[in-house]
Protein backbone atom coordinates (compact mmCIF):
# COMPACT_ATOMS: atom_id res chain seq x y z
CA UNK A 1 0.00 0.00 0.00
CA UNK A 2 1.30 3.38 -1.04
CA UNK A 3 0.88 6.45 1.13
CA UNK A 4 -0.77 9.42 -0.47
CA UNK A 5 -2.99 12.12 0.87
CA UNK A 6 -6.44 10.76 1.54
CA UNK A 7 -9.33 12.71 0.01
CA UNK A 8 -12.31 11.88 2.23
CA UNK A 9 -14.92 12.73 -0.42
CA UNK A 10 -13.19 10.76 -3.16
CA UNK A 11 -11.41 7.85 -1.53
CA UNK A 12 -12.93 5.20 0.65
CA UNK A 13 -11.06 3.59 3.51
CA UNK A 14 -10.34 -0.11 3.12
CA UNK A 15 -12.75 -2.17 5.20
CA UNK A 16 -10.92 -4.04 7.91
CA UNK A 17 -13.94 -4.90 10.02
CA UNK A 18 -16.16 -7.94 10.14
CA UNK A 19 -18.77 -9.45 7.89
CA UNK A 20 -22.23 -10.71 8.66
CA UNK A 21 -24.34 -13.29 6.81
CA UNK A 22 -26.41 -11.92 3.99
CA UNK A 23 -28.86 -13.85 1.82
CA UNK A 24 -29.14 -11.76 -1.34
CA UNK A 25 -31.57 -14.12 -3.09
CA UNK A 26 -33.90 -14.31 -0.10
CA UNK A 27 -33.89 -10.52 0.36
CA UNK A 28 -34.52 -9.99 -3.35
CA UNK A 29 -37.44 -12.40 -3.30
CA UNK A 30 -38.96 -10.75 -0.24
CA UNK A 31 -38.56 -7.33 -1.87
CA UNK A 32 -40.25 -8.52 -5.08
CA UNK A 33 -43.18 -9.99 -3.18
CA UNK A 34 -43.60 -6.82 -1.10
CA UNK A 35 -43.54 -4.58 -4.19
CA UNK A 36 -45.94 -6.85 -6.07
CA UNK A 37 -48.40 -6.91 -3.17
CA UNK A 38 -48.16 -3.12 -2.75
CA UNK A 39 -48.82 -2.66 -6.48
CA UNK A 40 -51.80 -5.01 -6.36
CA UNK A 41 -53.24 -3.19 -3.35
CA UNK A 42 -52.88 0.24 -4.98
CA UNK A 43 -54.38 -1.04 -8.26
CA UNK A 44 -57.30 -2.69 -6.48
CA UNK A 45 -58.01 0.29 -4.26
CA UNK A 46 -57.43 3.23 -6.58
CA UNK A 47 -57.44 1.91 -10.17
CA UNK A 48 -56.08 4.29 -12.77
CA UNK A 49 -57.40 7.25 -14.75
CA UNK A 50 -58.47 7.02 -18.38
CA UNK A 51 -60.13 10.26 -19.40
CA UNK A 52 -61.40 9.63 -22.91
CA UNK A 53 -59.52 11.32 -25.73
CA UNK A 54 -61.36 14.19 -27.36
CA UNK A 55 -61.84 14.25 -31.10
CA UNK A 56 -62.36 17.06 -33.56
CA UNK A 57 -65.90 15.71 -33.75
CA UNK A 58 -66.57 16.04 -30.02
CA UNK A 59 -64.90 19.46 -29.93
CA UNK A 60 -66.85 20.87 -32.91
CA UNK A 61 -70.14 19.55 -31.56
CA UNK A 62 -69.49 20.77 -28.02
CA UNK A 63 -68.32 24.22 -29.08
CA UNK A 64 -68.89 24.85 -32.81
CA UNK A 65 -68.09 28.55 -32.51
CA UNK A 66 -64.70 27.81 -30.99
CA UNK A 67 -64.11 25.34 -33.78
CA UNK A 68 -65.09 27.82 -36.53
CA UNK A 69 -62.97 30.55 -34.93
CA UNK A 70 -59.99 28.20 -34.68
CA UNK A 71 -60.49 27.13 -38.32
CA UNK A 72 -60.42 30.81 -39.30
CA UNK A 73 -57.17 31.29 -37.35
CA UNK A 74 -55.65 28.39 -39.30
CA UNK A 75 -56.77 29.95 -42.56
CA UNK A 76 -55.55 33.48 -41.79
CA UNK A 77 -52.35 32.33 -40.11
CA UNK A 78 -53.03 33.71 -36.62
CA UNK A 79 -53.19 30.36 -34.81
CA UNK A 80 -50.33 29.15 -32.60
CA UNK A 81 -49.36 26.37 -35.00
CA UNK A 82 -49.62 28.61 -38.09
CA UNK A 83 -47.03 31.00 -36.65
CA UNK A 84 -45.08 28.40 -34.65
CA UNK A 85 -41.77 28.48 -36.50
CA UNK A 86 -39.42 25.49 -36.61
CA UNK A 87 -39.83 22.55 -36.80
CA UNK A 88 -43.29 23.15 -38.36
CA UNK A 89 -42.91 26.25 -40.51
CA UNK A 90 -40.82 29.30 -41.25
CA UNK A 91 -41.97 32.19 -39.12
CA UNK A 92 -39.31 34.84 -38.65
CA UNK A 93 -38.51 35.47 -35.01
CA UNK A 94 -40.79 32.70 -33.69
CA UNK A 95 -38.02 30.27 -32.73
CA UNK A 96 -36.83 30.02 -29.14
CA UNK A 97 -33.17 30.56 -28.36
CA UNK A 98 -30.74 29.62 -25.60
CA UNK A 99 -28.68 32.80 -25.63
CA UNK A 100 -26.59 32.54 -28.81
CA UNK A 101 -27.81 28.99 -29.47
CA UNK A 102 -30.67 29.08 -31.96
CA UNK A 103 -31.16 25.33 -31.90
CA UNK A 104 -34.78 25.38 -33.00
CA UNK A 105 -33.96 27.58 -35.98
CA UNK A 106 -30.79 25.69 -36.91
CA UNK A 107 -32.61 22.39 -37.07
CA UNK A 108 -35.13 23.98 -39.39
CA UNK A 109 -38.49 22.86 -40.73
CA UNK A 110 -38.53 19.06 -40.41
CA UNK A 111 -42.24 18.43 -39.87
CA UNK A 112 -43.75 20.88 -42.37
CA UNK A 113 -47.17 22.19 -41.37
CA UNK A 114 -49.05 24.68 -43.51
CA UNK A 115 -52.07 25.38 -41.32
CA UNK A 116 -54.32 26.81 -44.04
CA UNK A 117 -53.58 24.02 -46.47
CA UNK A 118 -53.27 21.08 -44.05
CA UNK A 119 -56.11 21.91 -41.67
CA UNK A 120 -58.64 23.64 -43.96
CA UNK A 121 -58.12 23.46 -47.70
CA UNK A 122 -56.88 19.89 -48.22
CA UNK A 123 -59.58 18.33 -45.99
CA UNK A 124 -62.25 20.36 -47.81
CA UNK A 125 -60.87 19.23 -51.16
CA UNK A 126 -61.16 15.61 -50.05
CA UNK A 127 -64.96 15.89 -49.77
CA UNK A 128 -66.66 14.25 -52.79
CA UNK A 129 -69.49 15.73 -54.86
CA UNK A 130 -69.62 19.25 -53.44
CA UNK A 131 -70.17 21.46 -56.50
CA UNK A 132 -70.74 24.70 -54.53
CA UNK A 133 -67.74 24.11 -52.30
CA UNK A 134 -65.55 23.10 -55.24
CA UNK A 135 -66.41 26.33 -57.03
CA UNK A 136 -65.60 28.37 -53.94
CA UNK A 137 -62.30 26.54 -53.46
CA UNK A 138 -61.39 27.32 -57.06
CA UNK A 139 -62.19 30.99 -56.46
CA UNK A 140 -60.00 30.85 -53.35
CA UNK A 141 -56.99 29.38 -55.06
CA UNK A 142 -57.30 31.74 -58.03
CA UNK A 143 -57.38 34.84 -55.81
CA UNK A 144 -54.33 36.98 -55.08
CA UNK A 145 -52.90 37.12 -51.57
CA UNK A 146 -54.20 40.68 -51.19
CA UNK A 147 -57.75 39.62 -52.11
CA UNK A 148 -57.58 36.64 -49.74
CA UNK A 149 -56.44 38.96 -46.96
CA UNK A 150 -59.35 41.32 -47.60
CA UNK A 151 -61.83 38.41 -47.43
CA UNK A 152 -60.25 37.06 -44.27
CA UNK A 153 -60.25 40.48 -42.61
CA UNK A 154 -63.94 41.01 -43.39
CA UNK A 155 -64.78 37.56 -42.05
CA UNK A 156 -62.67 37.98 -38.94
CA UNK A 157 -64.32 41.33 -38.21
CA UNK A 158 -67.79 39.84 -38.51
CA UNK A 159 -66.85 36.66 -36.60
CA UNK A 160 -67.38 38.32 -33.21
CA UNK A 161 -71.12 37.98 -33.92
CA UNK A 162 -70.89 34.43 -35.25
CA UNK A 163 -73.87 32.22 -34.44
CA UNK A 164 -74.75 28.60 -34.90
CA UNK A 165 -78.25 28.17 -36.26
CA UNK A 166 -79.49 24.63 -36.88
CA UNK A 167 -75.92 23.44 -36.97
CA UNK A 168 -74.87 25.98 -39.60
CA UNK A 169 -72.30 28.72 -39.02
CA UNK A 170 -74.21 31.97 -39.54
CA UNK A 171 -72.19 35.11 -40.00
CA UNK A 172 -73.04 38.48 -41.40
CA UNK A 173 -69.88 39.11 -43.38
CA UNK A 174 -69.82 41.19 -46.54
CA UNK A 175 -67.01 40.91 -49.04
CA UNK A 176 -65.66 37.73 -47.45
CA UNK A 177 -65.50 35.82 -50.75
CA UNK A 178 -65.51 32.03 -50.32
CA UNK A 179 -64.47 32.15 -46.66
CA UNK A 180 -68.00 31.73 -45.14
CA UNK A 181 -68.66 28.62 -47.24
CA UNK A 182 -65.23 27.18 -46.46
CA UNK A 183 -65.53 27.70 -42.70
CA UNK A 184 -69.12 26.43 -42.58
CA UNK A 185 -68.35 23.35 -44.66
CA UNK A 186 -65.28 22.56 -42.58
CA UNK A 187 -67.42 22.86 -39.44
CA UNK A 188 -69.98 20.45 -40.92
CA UNK A 189 -67.17 18.11 -41.90
CA UNK A 190 -65.76 18.29 -38.36
CA UNK A 191 -69.14 17.65 -36.73
CA UNK A 192 -69.66 14.56 -38.85
CA UNK A 193 -66.30 13.10 -37.80
CA UNK A 194 -64.92 13.19 -41.33
CA UNK A 195 -62.30 15.82 -40.47
CA UNK A 196 -60.72 13.58 -37.79
CA UNK A 197 -60.15 10.97 -40.45
CA UNK A 198 -58.96 13.46 -43.07
CA UNK A 199 -56.36 14.91 -40.69
CA UNK A 200 -55.03 11.53 -39.57
CA UNK A 201 -54.86 9.89 -42.97
CA UNK A 202 -52.72 12.63 -44.44
CA UNK A 203 -49.97 10.00 -44.64
CA UNK A 204 -52.05 7.23 -46.18
CA UNK A 205 -54.16 4.37 -44.90
CA UNK A 206 -51.95 3.11 -42.07
CA UNK A 207 -50.70 5.73 -39.69
CA UNK A 208 -49.77 6.21 -36.09
CA UNK A 209 -48.86 9.87 -36.48
CA UNK A 210 -51.30 12.32 -34.89
CA UNK A 211 -49.22 15.47 -35.36
CA UNK A 212 -51.81 17.30 -37.46
CA UNK A 213 -54.99 16.65 -35.47
CA UNK A 214 -53.13 17.30 -32.21
CA UNK A 215 -51.74 20.61 -33.43
CA UNK A 216 -55.21 21.61 -34.63
CA UNK A 217 -56.81 20.63 -31.30
CA UNK A 218 -54.10 22.45 -29.39
CA UNK A 219 -54.98 25.69 -31.21
CA UNK A 220 -58.49 25.56 -29.77
CA UNK A 221 -59.81 27.20 -26.66
CA UNK A 222 -61.72 23.99 -25.90
CA UNK A 223 -58.72 21.75 -25.14
CA UNK A 224 -57.13 24.39 -22.91
CA UNK A 225 -60.37 24.89 -20.98
CA UNK A 226 -60.69 21.16 -20.30
CA UNK A 227 -57.06 21.04 -19.15
CA UNK A 228 -57.56 24.10 -16.94
CA UNK A 229 -60.44 22.32 -15.20
CA UNK A 230 -58.15 19.34 -14.53
CA UNK A 231 -55.34 21.61 -13.28
CA UNK A 232 -53.05 20.54 -16.10
CA UNK A 233 -51.91 23.87 -17.53
CA UNK A 234 -48.36 25.13 -17.18
CA UNK A 235 -49.28 27.92 -14.74
CA UNK A 236 -51.02 25.35 -12.56
CA UNK A 237 -47.82 23.27 -12.27
CA UNK A 238 -49.71 20.95 -14.59
CA UNK A 239 -46.63 19.08 -15.76
CA UNK A 240 -46.67 17.03 -12.57
CA UNK A 241 -50.45 16.65 -12.37
CA UNK A 242 -52.72 13.87 -13.52
CA UNK A 243 -56.39 13.89 -14.51
CA UNK A 244 -58.80 13.33 -11.61
CA UNK A 245 -57.14 13.21 -8.22
CA UNK A 246 -54.44 10.68 -9.04
CA UNK A 247 -50.82 11.48 -8.32
CA UNK A 248 -48.93 12.40 -11.47
CA UNK A 249 -45.32 12.74 -12.51
CA UNK A 250 -44.28 14.28 -9.19
CA UNK A 251 -40.66 13.73 -10.19
CA UNK A 252 -41.07 16.58 -12.70
CA UNK A 253 -41.53 19.11 -9.88
CA UNK A 254 -38.32 20.94 -10.67
CA UNK A 255 -39.11 21.24 -14.41
CA UNK A 256 -42.50 22.75 -13.72
CA UNK A 257 -41.15 24.92 -10.87
CA UNK A 258 -39.00 27.00 -13.23
CA UNK A 259 -42.02 27.86 -15.36
CA UNK A 260 -43.54 29.72 -12.38
CA UNK A 261 -40.75 32.23 -11.79
CA UNK A 262 -38.95 34.95 -13.77
CA UNK A 263 -37.17 35.07 -16.12
CA UNK A 264 -38.61 31.76 -17.34
CA UNK A 265 -42.29 32.72 -17.09
CA UNK A 266 -41.83 36.03 -18.88
CA UNK A 267 -39.28 35.14 -21.57
CA UNK A 268 -40.40 34.31 -25.11
CA UNK A 269 -37.75 31.58 -24.93
CA UNK A 270 -39.03 30.26 -21.60
CA UNK A 271 -39.07 26.61 -22.68
CA UNK A 272 -35.53 26.79 -24.02
CA UNK A 273 -34.31 28.42 -20.80
CA UNK A 274 -36.02 25.82 -18.60
CA UNK A 275 -34.57 22.96 -20.62
CA UNK A 276 -31.10 24.51 -20.59
CA UNK A 277 -31.32 24.99 -16.81
CA UNK A 278 -32.47 21.42 -16.27
CA UNK A 279 -29.72 20.21 -18.60
CA UNK A 280 -27.09 21.98 -16.51
CA UNK A 281 -28.60 20.70 -13.24
CA UNK A 282 -28.70 17.14 -14.59
CA UNK A 283 -25.02 17.41 -15.53
CA UNK A 284 -24.26 18.69 -12.02
CA UNK A 285 -26.03 15.66 -10.52
CA UNK A 286 -24.19 13.36 -12.91
CA UNK A 287 -20.78 14.81 -12.04
CA UNK A 288 -21.29 15.26 -8.28
CA UNK A 289 -18.38 12.86 -7.56
CA UNK A 290 -15.99 15.21 -9.38
CA UNK A 291 -17.23 18.61 -8.23
CA UNK A 292 -15.24 19.94 -5.24
CA UNK A 293 -17.54 21.45 -2.65
CA UNK A 294 -20.63 19.66 -3.90
CA UNK A 295 -19.11 16.25 -3.19
CA UNK A 296 -18.30 17.33 0.36
CA UNK A 297 -21.93 18.07 1.16
CA UNK A 298 -22.77 14.55 2.41
CA UNK A 299 -19.78 14.53 4.78
CA UNK A 300 -20.85 17.89 6.21
CA UNK A 301 -24.56 16.99 6.35
CA UNK A 302 -23.63 14.06 8.63
CA UNK A 303 -26.75 12.06 7.72
CA UNK A 304 -24.31 9.18 7.23
CA UNK A 305 -23.82 9.09 11.00
CA UNK A 306 -27.42 7.92 11.29
CA UNK A 307 -27.03 5.28 8.57
CA UNK A 308 -23.85 3.84 10.02
CA UNK A 309 -24.61 4.60 13.69
CA UNK A 310 -23.99 1.00 14.76
CA UNK A 311 -20.61 1.03 13.07
CA UNK A 312 -19.56 4.27 14.79
CA UNK A 313 -20.89 2.98 18.13
CA UNK A 314 -18.68 -0.12 17.79
CA UNK A 315 -15.65 2.07 17.00
CA UNK A 316 -16.32 4.26 20.03
CA UNK A 317 -16.50 1.14 22.22
CA UNK A 318 -13.03 0.16 21.00
CA UNK B 1 -0.26 -20.64 -33.50
CA UNK B 2 2.31 -19.13 -31.16
CA UNK B 3 1.50 -18.12 -27.63
CA UNK B 4 2.25 -14.49 -28.41
CA UNK B 5 -0.22 -14.57 -31.24
CA UNK B 6 -2.87 -15.88 -28.89
CA UNK B 7 -1.87 -13.23 -26.36
CA UNK B 8 -2.48 -10.51 -28.93
CA UNK B 9 -5.98 -11.69 -29.81
CA UNK B 10 -8.79 -9.29 -28.92
CA UNK B 11 -10.73 -12.14 -27.37
CA UNK B 12 -7.83 -13.17 -25.15
CA UNK B 13 -7.16 -9.61 -24.09
CA UNK B 14 -10.80 -9.00 -23.24
CA UNK B 15 -11.01 -12.27 -21.29
CA UNK B 16 -7.90 -11.43 -19.28
CA UNK B 17 -9.20 -7.95 -18.52
CA UNK B 18 -12.51 -9.13 -17.09
CA UNK B 19 -11.14 -12.34 -15.55
CA UNK B 20 -11.48 -12.37 -11.81
CA UNK B 21 -13.39 -9.09 -11.68
CA UNK B 22 -16.61 -10.76 -10.70
CA UNK B 23 -16.04 -14.12 -9.03
CA UNK B 24 -19.25 -15.94 -8.00
CA UNK B 25 -18.83 -14.97 -4.36
CA UNK B 26 -18.98 -11.31 -5.38
CA UNK B 27 -21.86 -11.74 -7.82
CA UNK B 28 -23.93 -13.68 -5.30
CA UNK B 29 -22.42 -12.81 -1.94
CA UNK B 30 -23.41 -14.63 1.23
CA UNK B 31 -21.96 -12.03 3.57
CA UNK B 32 -21.93 -8.25 3.76
CA UNK B 33 -19.62 -5.94 5.74
CA UNK B 34 -21.15 -5.33 9.16
CA UNK B 35 -21.76 -1.63 8.41
CA UNK B 36 -24.43 -2.63 5.87
CA UNK B 37 -27.14 -2.48 8.49
CA UNK B 38 -29.85 0.06 7.77
CA UNK B 39 -33.26 0.12 6.10
CA UNK B 40 -31.88 2.64 3.62
CA UNK B 41 -30.11 -0.23 1.86
CA UNK B 42 -33.39 -1.86 0.79
CA UNK B 43 -34.39 0.93 -1.60
CA UNK B 44 -31.98 -0.11 -4.35
CA UNK B 45 -33.39 -3.63 -4.55
CA UNK B 46 -36.92 -2.22 -4.09
CA UNK B 47 -36.35 0.03 -7.13
CA UNK B 48 -35.19 -2.97 -9.16
CA UNK B 49 -38.17 -5.05 -8.10
CA UNK B 50 -40.56 -2.23 -9.03
CA UNK B 51 -38.83 -2.04 -12.40
CA UNK B 52 -39.51 -5.76 -12.72
CA UNK B 53 -43.22 -5.24 -11.99
CA UNK B 54 -43.34 -2.27 -14.39
CA UNK B 55 -41.85 -4.41 -17.15
CA UNK B 56 -43.99 -7.43 -16.33
CA UNK B 57 -47.24 -5.46 -16.42
CA UNK B 58 -46.01 -3.64 -19.53
CA UNK B 59 -45.46 -7.00 -21.22
CA UNK B 60 -49.02 -8.07 -20.38
CA UNK B 61 -50.31 -4.80 -21.85
CA UNK B 62 -48.20 -5.44 -24.95
CA UNK B 63 -49.80 -8.85 -25.51
CA UNK B 64 -53.08 -7.33 -26.63
CA UNK B 65 -51.84 -4.05 -28.09
CA UNK B 66 -52.05 -0.38 -27.19
CA UNK B 67 -55.85 0.06 -27.36
CA UNK B 68 -56.81 -3.00 -25.33
CA UNK B 69 -56.81 -1.41 -21.89
CA UNK B 70 -59.39 1.22 -22.86
CA UNK B 71 -62.09 -1.36 -23.45
CA UNK B 72 -61.33 -4.25 -21.12
CA UNK B 73 -61.70 -4.37 -17.32
CA UNK B 74 -58.83 -6.79 -17.18
CA UNK B 75 -56.71 -4.54 -19.38
CA UNK B 76 -57.58 -1.52 -17.27
CA UNK B 77 -56.60 -3.40 -14.13
CA UNK B 78 -53.22 -4.27 -15.62
CA UNK B 79 -52.85 -0.62 -16.59
CA UNK B 80 -53.56 0.32 -12.96
CA UNK B 81 -50.81 -2.04 -11.84
CA UNK B 82 -48.50 -0.56 -14.46
CA UNK B 83 -49.22 2.97 -13.20
CA UNK B 84 -48.81 2.18 -9.51
CA UNK B 85 -45.64 0.18 -10.03
CA UNK B 86 -44.24 3.23 -11.84
CA UNK B 87 -45.19 5.45 -8.90
CA UNK B 88 -43.55 2.98 -6.50
CA UNK B 89 -40.51 2.73 -8.80
CA UNK B 90 -39.84 6.48 -8.72
CA UNK B 91 -40.69 6.61 -5.01
CA UNK B 92 -38.02 4.02 -4.21
CA UNK B 93 -35.53 5.34 -6.74
CA UNK B 94 -35.57 8.86 -5.31
CA UNK B 95 -35.15 7.59 -1.74
CA UNK B 96 -32.29 5.38 -3.00
CA UNK B 97 -30.74 8.49 -4.58
CA UNK B 98 -31.06 10.50 -1.35
CA UNK B 99 -29.57 7.63 0.63
CA UNK B 100 -26.61 7.12 -1.70
CA UNK B 101 -25.96 10.86 -1.75
CA UNK B 102 -25.97 10.92 2.06
CA UNK B 103 -23.38 8.12 2.03
CA UNK B 104 -21.29 9.79 -0.71
CA UNK B 105 -21.47 6.38 -2.32
CA UNK B 106 -19.19 7.42 -5.19
CA UNK B 107 -16.12 7.18 -2.95
CA UNK B 108 -13.45 4.57 -3.51
CA UNK B 109 -13.62 4.34 -7.30
CA UNK B 110 -17.40 4.11 -7.43
CA UNK B 111 -17.99 7.30 -9.48
CA UNK B 112 -19.14 5.31 -12.50
CA UNK B 113 -21.66 3.47 -10.34
CA UNK B 114 -23.11 6.82 -9.25
CA UNK B 115 -23.14 8.09 -12.83
CA UNK B 116 -24.91 5.05 -14.29
CA UNK B 117 -27.47 5.48 -11.51
CA UNK B 118 -28.07 9.12 -12.46
CA UNK B 119 -28.36 8.24 -16.16
CA UNK B 120 -30.81 5.45 -15.30
CA UNK B 121 -32.87 8.03 -13.39
CA UNK B 122 -32.92 10.37 -16.41
CA UNK B 123 -33.72 7.54 -18.85
CA UNK B 124 -36.54 6.43 -16.52
CA UNK B 125 -38.00 9.94 -16.58
CA UNK B 126 -37.97 9.69 -20.38
CA UNK B 127 -39.54 6.24 -20.24
CA UNK B 128 -42.24 7.52 -17.89
CA UNK B 129 -42.90 10.55 -20.07
CA UNK B 130 -43.22 8.54 -23.29
CA UNK B 131 -45.62 6.25 -21.41
CA UNK B 132 -47.80 9.19 -20.46
CA UNK B 133 -47.95 10.39 -24.08
CA UNK B 134 -48.65 6.84 -25.36
CA UNK B 135 -51.80 6.40 -23.26
CA UNK B 136 -53.99 7.48 -26.20
CA UNK B 137 -56.45 9.36 -23.97
CA UNK B 138 -57.12 12.97 -23.00
CA UNK B 139 -54.12 13.03 -20.69
CA UNK B 140 -51.76 12.06 -23.50
CA UNK B 141 -53.34 14.59 -25.86
CA UNK B 142 -52.73 17.39 -23.39
CA UNK B 143 -49.27 16.26 -22.26
CA UNK B 144 -47.97 15.80 -25.80
CA UNK B 145 -49.26 19.14 -27.10
CA UNK B 146 -47.69 20.88 -24.09
CA UNK B 147 -44.41 18.99 -24.03
CA UNK B 148 -43.76 19.59 -27.71
CA UNK B 149 -42.87 23.23 -26.96
CA UNK B 150 -40.14 22.31 -24.49
CA UNK B 151 -38.67 19.60 -26.69
CA UNK B 152 -38.94 21.71 -29.85
CA UNK B 153 -37.08 24.54 -28.08
CA UNK B 154 -34.02 22.29 -27.82
CA UNK B 155 -34.17 21.42 -31.51
CA UNK B 156 -34.81 17.76 -30.65
CA UNK B 157 -38.51 18.03 -31.46
CA UNK B 158 -37.72 17.86 -35.15
CA UNK B 159 -36.59 14.25 -34.70
CA UNK B 160 -38.31 13.25 -31.45
CA UNK B 161 -41.89 14.16 -32.34
CA UNK B 162 -44.04 13.78 -29.22
CA UNK B 163 -47.19 14.19 -31.35
CA UNK B 164 -46.30 11.04 -33.29
CA UNK B 165 -47.96 8.41 -31.13
CA UNK B 166 -46.35 5.49 -32.97
CA UNK B 167 -42.88 6.90 -32.46
CA UNK B 168 -43.52 7.61 -28.76
CA UNK B 169 -44.91 4.11 -28.20
CA UNK B 170 -41.81 2.57 -29.79
CA UNK B 171 -39.55 4.63 -27.56
CA UNK B 172 -41.69 3.68 -24.58
CA UNK B 173 -41.81 -0.05 -25.13
CA UNK B 174 -38.49 -0.74 -26.88
CA UNK B 175 -35.73 1.84 -26.74
CA UNK B 176 -36.09 3.39 -23.29
CA UNK B 177 -36.85 0.14 -21.39
CA UNK B 178 -33.87 -1.42 -23.12
CA UNK B 179 -31.76 1.52 -21.95
CA UNK B 180 -33.15 1.31 -18.42
CA UNK B 181 -32.57 -2.45 -18.19
CA UNK B 182 -29.02 -2.33 -19.59
CA UNK B 183 -28.10 0.61 -17.37
CA UNK B 184 -29.60 -1.06 -14.29
CA UNK B 185 -27.65 -4.21 -15.12
CA UNK B 186 -24.40 -2.27 -15.42
CA UNK B 187 -25.18 -0.36 -12.22
CA UNK B 188 -25.81 -3.54 -10.24
CA UNK B 189 -22.73 -5.31 -11.65
CA UNK B 190 -20.59 -2.35 -10.64
CA UNK B 191 -22.04 -2.44 -7.14
CA UNK B 192 -21.24 -6.16 -6.96
CA UNK B 193 -17.68 -5.67 -8.29
CA UNK B 194 -16.82 -2.74 -6.02
CA UNK B 195 -18.91 -3.72 -3.02
CA UNK B 196 -20.96 -1.38 -0.85
CA UNK B 197 -19.18 1.86 0.02
CA UNK B 198 -17.57 1.79 3.51
CA UNK B 199 -18.40 4.44 6.12
CA UNK B 200 -16.48 7.72 6.31
CA UNK B 201 -13.43 7.50 8.52
CA UNK B 202 -13.54 10.30 10.96
CA UNK B 203 -9.78 10.86 11.15
CA UNK B 204 -8.31 13.25 8.61
CA UNK B 205 -5.46 11.12 7.37
CA UNK B 206 -5.85 7.50 6.40
CA UNK B 207 -4.13 5.12 4.12
CA UNK B 208 -5.71 4.89 0.73
CA UNK B 209 -6.85 1.46 -0.28
CA UNK B 210 -5.12 0.47 -3.48
CA UNK C 1 -57.59 -12.57 -11.14
CA UNK C 2 -61.37 -12.36 -11.58
CA UNK C 3 -61.58 -12.09 -7.82
CA UNK C 4 -59.25 -9.08 -7.84
CA UNK C 5 -61.09 -7.54 -10.77
CA UNK C 6 -64.36 -7.61 -8.90
CA UNK C 7 -62.72 -5.25 -6.40
CA UNK C 8 -60.87 -3.09 -8.96
CA UNK C 9 -60.80 0.61 -8.15
CA UNK C 10 -62.63 0.46 -4.82
CA UNK C 11 -61.88 4.15 -4.35
CA UNK C 12 -61.51 5.52 -7.88
CA UNK C 13 -59.84 8.92 -7.96
CA UNK C 14 -61.64 10.17 -11.05
CA UNK C 15 -63.32 13.14 -9.40
CA UNK C 16 -61.56 16.50 -9.78
CA UNK C 17 -58.55 16.77 -7.52
CA UNK C 18 -57.84 19.10 -4.63
CA UNK C 19 -54.94 21.51 -4.76
CA UNK C 20 -52.85 23.29 -2.18
CA UNK C 21 -51.70 26.79 -3.02
CA UNK C 22 -49.13 28.89 -1.21
CA UNK C 23 -47.98 32.06 -2.99
CA UNK C 24 -46.88 30.80 -6.40
CA UNK C 25 -46.47 27.22 -5.23
CA UNK C 26 -49.29 24.91 -6.24
CA UNK C 27 -49.49 21.17 -5.83
CA UNK C 28 -52.19 18.54 -5.99
CA UNK C 29 -53.03 16.86 -2.71
CA UNK C 30 -52.20 13.49 -4.30
CA UNK C 31 -48.69 14.59 -5.32
CA UNK C 32 -48.17 16.27 -1.96
CA UNK C 33 -49.09 13.04 -0.21
CA UNK C 34 -46.63 11.11 -2.37
CA UNK C 35 -43.82 13.55 -1.59
CA UNK C 36 -44.59 13.75 2.14
CA UNK C 37 -44.76 9.96 2.26
CA UNK C 38 -41.37 9.80 0.53
CA UNK C 39 -39.80 12.10 3.10
CA UNK C 40 -41.38 10.16 5.98
CA UNK C 41 -40.17 6.87 4.48
CA UNK C 42 -36.66 8.28 4.10
CA UNK C 43 -36.55 9.48 7.68
CA UNK C 44 -37.98 6.20 8.99
CA UNK C 45 -35.43 4.27 6.92
CA UNK C 46 -32.66 6.28 8.58
CA UNK C 47 -33.97 5.99 12.12
CA UNK C 48 -35.71 2.63 12.36
CA UNK C 49 -33.56 -0.06 13.93
CA UNK C 50 -32.52 -2.64 11.36
CA UNK C 51 -33.01 -6.22 12.51
CA UNK C 52 -29.57 -7.19 13.82
CA UNK C 53 -27.54 -9.74 11.94
CA UNK C 54 -25.39 -12.27 13.65
CA UNK C 55 -21.90 -10.87 13.67
CA UNK C 56 -18.92 -12.87 12.52
CA UNK C 57 -15.77 -11.72 14.05
CA UNK C 58 -13.37 -13.14 11.53
CA UNK C 59 -12.30 -10.96 8.61
CA UNK C 60 -12.73 -12.16 5.05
Amino acid sequence: MRKKSFRPDVDAPAWKGGYSPYDIIKEGTIALVVILVLTLIMAVVFGSPDEKAITVKTWSNADPIDFATTALSELNGTSVSAAYGAPYNNTPGASQTMGPLKLEQWVGVRIPINSAKDFVISPLKSLPDQPVLDQQLKTWSAASTATKNTWLKSYAKASTNMKIVKGQVVINATNAGPVPVMINDLTQMARSGALDQALVTGHGFYTTDYTKPLLFLADSQYLGDLAQKQHLTGEQWGMMNETGSYPGQAWLWLYTFWYQIPPFNSSSSGDALVFATMGVLSLLLLFVPFIPGLRSVPRKLKIYRLIWREHYREIEKV
Amino acid sequence: MSTSEIDRQWTTRLRRRVEGKLPPEKLLPDTQPTYVSSWIYVFGIATMCSLGVVIGTGCILALRGPQWWHGSDYGHFINSMHLWSVEIFFFCMVIHLWGKFAMAAWRGGRALTWMTGVVTFLVSIGAGFTGYVSQSNFDSQWISTQAKDGINSTGAGAYFNVLNMGQMLMWHIVLLPLGAIVLTGMHVLMVRIKGVVPPFEEEAETEVAQ
Amino acid sequence: MAFLLSFAALVPLNNLGHYVQWHFLEISVANLMVIVLMIITFVVALLAPFPGRRRRKENR
